[in-house]
């Protein structure tokens, strides 16, 4: 039964925003039911955007997340304050540890820090590092498959980012294999 | 057409495209831009006018230009946009002029704030604007009901001759959800021959004007309309009852508290507890005829709204002391959360 209440965060311009609808969108090409709402506020440069993304097995009700997100992504320092307490008791918080200099305080769920910024440097562009993180989102979670993220990656972003999709599906693969072998800081 | 993932803005957009739409004149405001932005790009391609205007005065003038001249025609815009736009809402209606008007709602009153909100239910449903008139108000949930409902709204403009509002809110058009329009041909215009339009001089020249110093001719005019509002009233409501025969209370919401009402609904359920929705899908006219057929079951009725209670007036009017009717809300741009719903149910009917 899949019912994931996501979290994205970060600085405006790491693509969060992209991050979420690729994977509400790959979640609506499996016909799972899926939402995504953006936070559309008077945000200040430099401070958090965020969106709030649900793949479910039955139509989604709320598409806001209250305290109840079964993972967290957060992609900048602000992002992993601001939300550690979103993510629900026994949820995942994925940290792009490249620019964070501290991890979660909470005992009740598992967190991974994931140097996101510096692999997908490695991959050719650290533009990608939201989509390291995606890949190891669907490692751990299964939501949907890599393969959907990609047929999607082709509807959100046209013709005019084929280009650009190497990078991303390498960015995408290196995410899911490198979670393998990252240690979860786990619930005491 | 396949399906596709749309914010509730662009699915609005492209359904009043696709839904026949000649004519646009908007002025920017949040949560609606979406609207705006999408018809800037996309009218133009589709041979349409997008016009926008200097300000939401202007636009909703050239909506009355462009409706007296024959055209389908749209504006849209969020609450205080919406607030200055009913001098000629009030003309729209007394000019019996047709034309799609959505409010994608955010926080009021005055300029308010940018997040969701249904505080405008009384300057839809009770005439913002001057005069003994009323305007069908479709509120839609969903991406995908967001769609159909501009679909829908265009014909019965054009049935009625009348402005027809889209009542969204800040959350609907901000948020993706899938999205399907089928293969279905926009349906075509309605004839009008009152239109004011160039005819060779073949008949009487058509005239549209809304000032009528004689009172028994402006009763008659008021009384003739109100015989369309009646038929409105007769044919038009629409509803959806979910979980409703089997509650024991029944909550009413409609756009997107409804969707936070399901969640608390669901929650509800897991403690045992049988609550029902109502959610009205026409918020004028408002569906009576659920709240005088509830069950024996039903011992109370919650109105829940993203303001400080307004539908509410409704419900009573509907529940007419039958059964004790309350109120949950919250306000100023705060979306509910479900469990905030389920307190105030278990609250209501005594359970911890």
């Amino acid at each position: 039964m899949c019912n994931e209440k996501i979290l994205c965060a970060g600085f405006g311009g790491q693509g969060v925003m992209s991050l979420g609808q690729l994977l509400a969108y790959a979640g609506m090409i499996e016909n799972k039911h899926v939402t995504w709402m953006p936070s559309y506020g008077p945000e200040m440069r430099g401070g958090t955007a965020y969106c709030s993304v649900m793949v479910s097995d039955t139509p989604v009700g709320s598409p806001i997340i209250n305290n109840d997100a079964t993972c967290v992504i957060a992609m900048n320092q602000p992002s992993l304050i601001k939300f550690e307490d979103t993510v629900a008791p026994g949820g995942i918080i994925l940290i792009n540890s490249s620019l964070t200099d501290s991890t979660v305080t909470r005992e009740d769920i598992t967190a991974y820090n994931i140097p996101a910024l510096d692999l997908a440097t490695e991959c050719g562009n650290g533009q990608a590092a939201n989509m390291i993180l995606l890949g190891a989102y669907l490692t751990i979670t299964k939501t949907v498959l890599m393969t959907s993220v990609i047929e999607a990656f082709k509807k959100v972003f046209g013709k005019k980012a084929e280009k650009l999709l190497p990078l991303n599906e390498k960015a995408l693969k290196k995410g899911g294999d490198i979670i393998l072998t990252i240690e979860s800081v786990l619930p005491h | 057409m396949a399906k596709m993932l749309m914010k509730g803005n662009e699915a609005l957009a492209l359904a009043a495209i696709r839904g026949g739409c000649t004519h646009y004149f908007g002025y920017p405001i949040t949560p609606q831009n979406e609207i705006t932005e999408y018809l800037a790009r996309e009218m133009p391609k589709a041979g349409r006018v997008f016009l926008q205007a200097e300000s939401e005065i202007a636009a909703i003038n050239m909506v009355v230009g462009a409706s007296a001249a024959g055209g389908r025609v749209m504006t849209s815009s969020s609450s205080p946009g919406i607030a200055l736009m009913q001098e000629g809402i009030s003309g729209l209606a007394a000019a019996e002029l047709p034309c799609v008007i959505v409010n994608v709602q955010r926080g009021g009153p005055g300029i308010g704030g940018i997040q969701p909100s249904q505080a405008d239910y009384y300057q839809m449903t009770r005439g913002g604007g001057n005069g003994d008139y009323s305007i069908l108000a479709l509120a839609p949930a969903t991406v995908q009901e967001s769609a159909e409902m501009i679909r829908d709204a265009f014909q019965l403009a054009d049935k009625y001759r009348s402005p027809v509002f889209i009542a969204s809110d800040g959350m609907l058009g901000q948020m993706m959800e899938p999205v399907e329009f089928g293969d279905t041909q926009p349906t075509l215009m309605a004839e009008k021959p009152w239109a004011v339009v160039g005819h060779g001089g073949k008949r009487k020249p058509n005239t549209v004007k809304t000032l009528a110093l004689d009172p028994l001719v402006l009763e008659e005019m008021n009384l003739a309309r109100q015989k369309k509002y009646a038929q409105m009233i007769a044919t038009e409501i629409r509803y959806e009852n979910f979980q409703v025969d089997t509650a024991e209370i029944v909550l009413c919401a409609y756009g997107s508290t409804s969707r936070i009402v399901k969640n608390a609904i669901d929650l509800l359920g897991q403690e045992k507890i049988a609550a029902g929705l109502i959610r009205p899908q026409t918020l004028w006219p408002f569906p009576d005829a659920p709240f005088q057929n509830l069950s024996k079951k039903c011992r109370r009725v919650l109105c829940v709204e993203m303001s400080c209670g307004q539908m509410i007036d409704d419900v009573r009017l509907a529940v007419n002391g039958r059964l004790p009717v309350d109120f949950f809300g919250r306000t100023g741009g705060i979306i509910p959360a479900p469990e905030e719903i389920v307190g105030q149910v278990k609250l209501l009917l005594g359970r911890k």
